[in-house]
């Protein structure tokens, strides 16, 4: 398959997850590996089979467009506990952008 | 900030526009795309959120009926192909305005693709190419705090996920070429032409200065004679038709002047500033990675053929025809037309009020007139007013019979604007018919007439203008509820 360290690198950098070089030499081998098991399936003869879009095999599930009351006060205090930080009703972020140039 | 910009008309001697568009539309479903929250704008934040659109773990998104038959219906005025199946797919991507770190969208599957629009610029056909229409979802609302309060200098910033998983369309173009100088005009009559098909199939508000369309405007100068498309610049988020025409400008003159200069034009992501010029966005963007995969939460759709014809067959009027077909029905000067057209709800309005029994032109007259500015000042949309074109039409009945003059009807409009009831009430409860009593006309007059001799005199000598003075005294006296022709009928019947 041959997904080398730089395939890894980039992949980490675009999940935003940040790898020192001692982690990337370990873990690209092993990433390879894997992506290696799962290509098997592409090895099948498969010239009859339709793709498969879904386990189900069902399609057109769909609701009706109502609104429904939500339960948001329940909610509220999960919210607040889960969020990095909270304030005026909302979620407060990090800064999202460094100063440009 | 400021950028070397090269005469427009230079522009068009050595270089070929293309332009492209990609337009948002957000549907006007009662509920979110995979979940029952409220679409209604303007709640307390984060108070239409549920662990679907927050993307808790757990949930599962079950797609919106209403939103795909719109999608359809869009596509089919596009005359797009509609897909027998497609799927929907993740953009992954990491930005705080999604809680999920990625967004529902369809990626090489579109719901709709491969149509064409005829739309009217400045009286003339022009065919613009689709490329597709696909079904995603909106992302939520995010507050910069501090410094400036742009996202640059900011301290942090605050999420509010309401809108988040609003259902929205994507539209977006070929590659329009030959459009010559009539590109920044052709970019915005697109977007009107948009504007007014999603608002004939009332699948959108369609409110530009909400939101509720944005478009991103893709432009590209190609030297005349070459087949070979330019790098191409994408200003995001235009907001009105006004200026999607001056951004297609814009960029014409800038991407002129570096190739004039033997630069190059950077594919970037750039940003329309008010103050009418663009700006570079993040350079980051270019190299963006969505890493799209079928989304596995969601089945796939496939609409059912018949249902497909069924949609097909109840289209409204082409936007673009109605057009057309009003401006010869309604016989208004071209100016005073195109002012209709101008103003977000005013053909219908009028439409609906002509329908309803007025004159064309005394329908315009109320819309565009006294109604629009009532409007404005109210800082609402025209059809936001709570006056009905049927209440117009009877209004406009009573003036034109002479039951009310326009200093009257403006009166009932006060009543029936302020929730005093239909205009009959309005006026039984303000006592604001005209008087009709002949008796109490001519009572009138002759009080007048009595305290004017000298006025009254030059009448006789045939100084017919002097009778003015007099009319406006008589509707003095009676409130304005007089009808002024009648009046000046019964001044010139005495002094006779
Ligand atoms: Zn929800």
């Amino acid at each position: 398959m041959g997904l080398t360290r730089d395939d890894v690198a980039r992949l980490a950098d675009l999940a935003r997850i940040e790898l020192t070089p001692d982690e990337l030499a370990h873990l690209a081998p092993q990433i390879d590996v894997i992506v290696e098991a799962v290509a098997g399936v592409a090895e099948v003869k498969d010239d009859d089979i339709p793709p498969l879009a879904h386990p189900l095999g069902v399609v057109n599930v769909r609701r009706a467009d109502q609104a429904l009351p939500t339960d948001w006060q329940a909610l509220r205090p999960v919210l607040e506990q889960d969020a990095p930080a909270w304030q005026d009703d909302r979620f407060r972020v990090p800064r999202i952008l460094e100063e440009e140039e | 900030m400021m950028n070397d910009l090269m005469d427009f008309d230079e522009v068009l001697a050595r270089f070929e526009p293309v332009i492209g568009l990609e337009v948002h539309v957000e549907l006007s479903t009662a509920s979110k795309m995979w979940c029952g929250c409220s679409t209604t704008a303007g709640a307390e934040p984060n108070t239409h959120v549920c662990p679907v659109c927050l993307g808790l773990p757990g949930s599962l998104p079950v797609v919106n009926q209403s939103a795909i038959e719109a999608a359809i219906r869009i596509g089919l005025m596009l005359n797009c192909s509609i897909a027998s199946w497609c799927r929907f797919a993740r953009k992954n991507y990491f930005y705080p305005d999604m809680t999920k770190d990625y967004q529902i969208s369809q990626y090489d599957e579109p719901i709709a693709f491969d149509g064409t629009v005829t739309i009217d610029v400045g009286g003339e056909p022009f065919t613009v190419p689709i490329e597709r229409a696909h079904m995603e979802e909106d992302a939520g609302k995010l507050t910069h705090i501090g410094g400036s309060g742009r996202i640059q200098d900011a301290d942090y910033s605050l999420a509010d996920y309401n809108r988040a998983g609003v259902p929205l369309i994507e539209i977006v173009t070929k590659p329009v070429t030959g459009a010559g100088a009539r590109a920044p005009e052709v970019a915005r009559a697109y977007m009107e032409f948009l504007r007014d098909a999603v608002k004939a199939l009332g699948v959108s508000d369609a409110r530009l200065e909400r939101g509720n369309m944005r478009c991103d405007v893709n432009v590209s100068l190609m030297p005349i004679g070459s087949e070979v498309l330019g790098t191409r610049s994408e200003t995001k988020n235009v907001n009105s038709l006004r200026t999607v025409e001056e951004s297609v400008r814009y960029e014409m003159r800038r991407q002129g002047a570096i190739l004039a200069a033997g630069g190059r034009v950077k594919q970037e992501t750039r940003h329309w500033n008010e103050a009418g010029y663009t700006t570079p966005g993040r350079s980051k963007e270019e190299a963006e990675d969505y890493r799209y995969f079928p989304e596995p939460d969601l089945v796939p759709v496939a609409p059912d053929a018949a249902w497909v014809e069924q949609l097909r067959e109840s289209l409204p009027e082409n936007p673009v025809s109605r057009r057309s077909r009003l401006r010869a029905a309604w016989g208004l000067a071209d100016r005073e037309f195109d002012d209709v057209v101008g103003v977000d709800g005013a053909l219908d309005l009028i439409d609906a009020t002509v329908a309803a029994g007025a004159s064309p032109a005394g329908a315009r007259k109320w819309w565009m007139g006294e109604l629009a500015r009532r409007a404005n000042e109210q800082g609402c949309g025209l059809d936001e007013l709570t006056i009905t074109p049927k209440q117009v039409a009877e209004i406009q009945d009573l003036v034109e019979t002479g039951a009310l003059t326009d200093r009257l009807a403006r009166e009932v409009f006060d009543g029936v604007l302020g929730g005093e009831g239909t205009p009959a009430q309005v006026i039984e409860a303000r006592g604001l018919a005209v008087v009709s009593d002949d008796g109490a006309l001519a009572e009138a007059v002759q009080a007048v007439l009595a305290a004017n001799p000298d006025i009254v005199a030059k009448i006789r000598d045939g100084k017919t203008a002097a009778a003015g003075a007099l009319i406006g005294q008589v509707m003095g006296r009676l409130q304005g509820k007089a009808d002024a022709a009648r009046v000046r009928e019964l001044i010139m019947e005495a002094c006779a």
